[in-house]
């Protein structure tokens, strides 16, 4: 039996929360205040995933273009996510929630753009 | 000399989200004048997400959640001057400004909204040993550099200080490529949000030094290293022996917001020496009658989401004082911060109060099963439990008109922390 201490991250209440495992077998899970610290919880035991933000170059300016992915990405991608990222190059003009780049890593998530860039 | 209703300094999150209430309670004489070239304030270089919670029940990144009241200010056509800057606020509300396109520039305000943020603590305040060299940087000075500029300002990185911005930029440093070696705090706890703690140093195993500090500086013309030592957690004194050495080219100090209220104290505001803001009562209107302060100018908030809920509350209350609708001169009852308590906001409550208000603070330190409570002169009204109170999350408590009724010869309302033991 192992004890894991986990700090909820799906609000600015930060509940700690306190998980037995048994090998990968949740056998109880404690300290939450809502169903989100549960669900979070239960996903931060199994597949914890992580949003992405990163910045893109833009041709013709140093200014980067900052982005994000749509949804959340499993963690242990988040350095493939960012390495294909660092690969693009985008051109102006660029507007907010549109996708810069389809199915990163092939993750089926997009990464779309966070700034109006004329 | 140009007449302006609503005038607001800042188009940060404050002045947008007090320009928009201001016109939404029917204001169509409001300016906004913006120091940058852009609208958005802060929120323009914090590219990371978790902004919009509590307002869009969504995460979003600090660029869309601007781009939200950005948008919403266009579509009302409410008047921007960007790239200007007020050098000057009188008591009778004459706003001075400098601008390449319209040169110096003179307003006559009816109202004032003080909505111009809040800076980091520079290097100087620290008294660090060692030589001025190259590399070091505030937290948020490097993050315009990596977000904004495309700039990297270093490979292998300590950061002193564990404020979020501190936090934020361990993450995006790790992000580009840089090495982020340890955050380093004075304190025994983190000023900055768990969830930061947790996403931003947790996740990418950056070691968390509480009880550090940086006693020493090494390098002339560039950084080369710094020296970290324990510090004793009582008198916070670096305890001899205990130094390490750090070989690291960035040294980013994430150690706290001061309010920028140089344009406040010009106006005659009285400021308060807990929040370095300026004292307020319930309708966010300072010591100077028609001037209001929101934001990170009136005290130094943790989310957005809670600057734009209290800058929309200024907005509105600065039309009503242009209509003559905000109660004049009334009565009213001082906030004092008791055990526990830092900083509450509004200073002043009236006796009048007709709906129900919020009081925000800090907790002094971390408290654990504790509640808050409020006192109306000797007599306790109200009581919050918390499993859990840190300085770096701010404690929002309802305050209700019926509270004044149960002790009405009150001369003071207290808020506390009482731990239970």
């Amino acid at each position: 039996m192992m004890k894991k201490e986990i700090t909820c991250i799906g609000c600015p209440m930060g509940c700690r929360i306190t998980a037995e495992l048994d090998g990968d077998k949740i056998i109880s899970i404690e300290g939450y205040t809502c169903n989100i610290g549960k669900k979070y919880a239960q996903e931060e035991l199994t597949v914890p995933t992580r949003m992405v933000t990163a910045l893109i170059k833009v041709e013709g300016t140093h200014q980067p273009l900052s982005v994000k992915t749509s949804r959340p990405i499993e963690k242990s991608k988040i350095f493939d996510c960012l390495k294909e990222i660092s690969q693009h190059t985008v051109v102006r003009p660029i507007h907010i929630g549109e996708v810069i780049i389809k199915n990163v890593c092939g993750t089926s998530v997009d990464i779309v753009a966070t700034k109006e860039l004329i | 000399m140009r007449n302006i209703d609503v005038l607001i300094i800042g188009g940060g999150p404050a002045g947008l989200a007090a320009a928009i209430s201001a016109y939404e309670a029917g204001c169509r004489n409001i300016l906004i004048l913006e120091r940058e070239e852009n609208l958005g304030g802060i929120l323009k270089q914090c590219i990371h997400n978790g902004f919009g919670l509590h307002t869009f029940k969504e995460e979003l990144t600090g660029p869309e959640y601007a781009q939200r009241y950005i948008d919403k200010v266009l579509e009302y056509g409410i008047p921007t001057q960007c790239d200007t800057m007020v050098i000057d606020v009188t008591p009778d509300k004459i706003v001075t400004a400098v601008s390449r396109g319209a040169g110096l520039e003179h307003f006559q305000a009816k109202s004032i909204i003080l909505a111009m943020g809040c800076r980091e603590r520079p290097r100087g305040s620290l008294g660090t040993p060692g030589w001025r060299c190259a590399g070091i940087y505030t937290a948020g000075t490097a993050q315009k550099f990596v977000n904004l500029k495309g700039i990297m300002p270093g490979k292998r990185v300590v950061i002193l200080g564990s404020g979020d911005i501190g936090l934020i930029m361990a993450r995006r440093m790790t992000f580009m490529g840089a090495k982020v070696l340890a955050c380093v705090e004075l304190m025994s706890f983190s000023a900055g949000l768990k969830r930061n703690i947790v996403q931003c140093l947790d996740d990418y195993d950056i070691p968390l030094l509480l009880n550090h500090t940086v006693v020493d500086i090494a390098g002339r013309e560039h950084l080369e290293g710094v020296t970290v030592a324990e510090v004793d957690s009582k008198t916070l004194k670096p305890i001899p022996g205990t130094e390490q050495y750090y070989e690291c080219d960035t040294l980013l100090l994430s150690v706290g917001l001061i309010p920028e209220n140089e344009l406040t104290t010009m106006a005659g505001v009285k400021i308060s020496p807990a929040t370095n803001g300026a004292e307020v009562d319930e309708s966010l209107q300072t010591s100077v009658e028609g001037i209001f302060s929101c934001g990170n100018v009136l005290h130094v908030h943790d989310l957005v989401d809670f600057v734009s809920e209290e800058s929309a509350k200024a907005g509105e209350n600065a039309y009503k004082y242009v209509q003559g609708k905000l109660p004049e001169n009334e009565e009213t009852l001082e906030v004092i911060n008791g055990f526990g308590v830092s900083g509450a906001v509004p200073q002043h409550i009236s006796k009048k109060l007709g709906e129900p208000i919020t009081i925000m603070f800090r907790p002094r330190g971390v408290y654990k099963d504790a509640r808050v409570c409020i006192d109306v002169g000797d007599a306790q009204v109200a009581a919050k439990k918390s499993r859990i109170l840190t300085p770096g999350e701010m404690v929002t408590l309802k305050f209700d008109p019926e509270y004044l009724q149960k002790n009405t010869n009150a001369d003071k309302i207290t808020v506390r922390v009482e731990v239970q033991q």
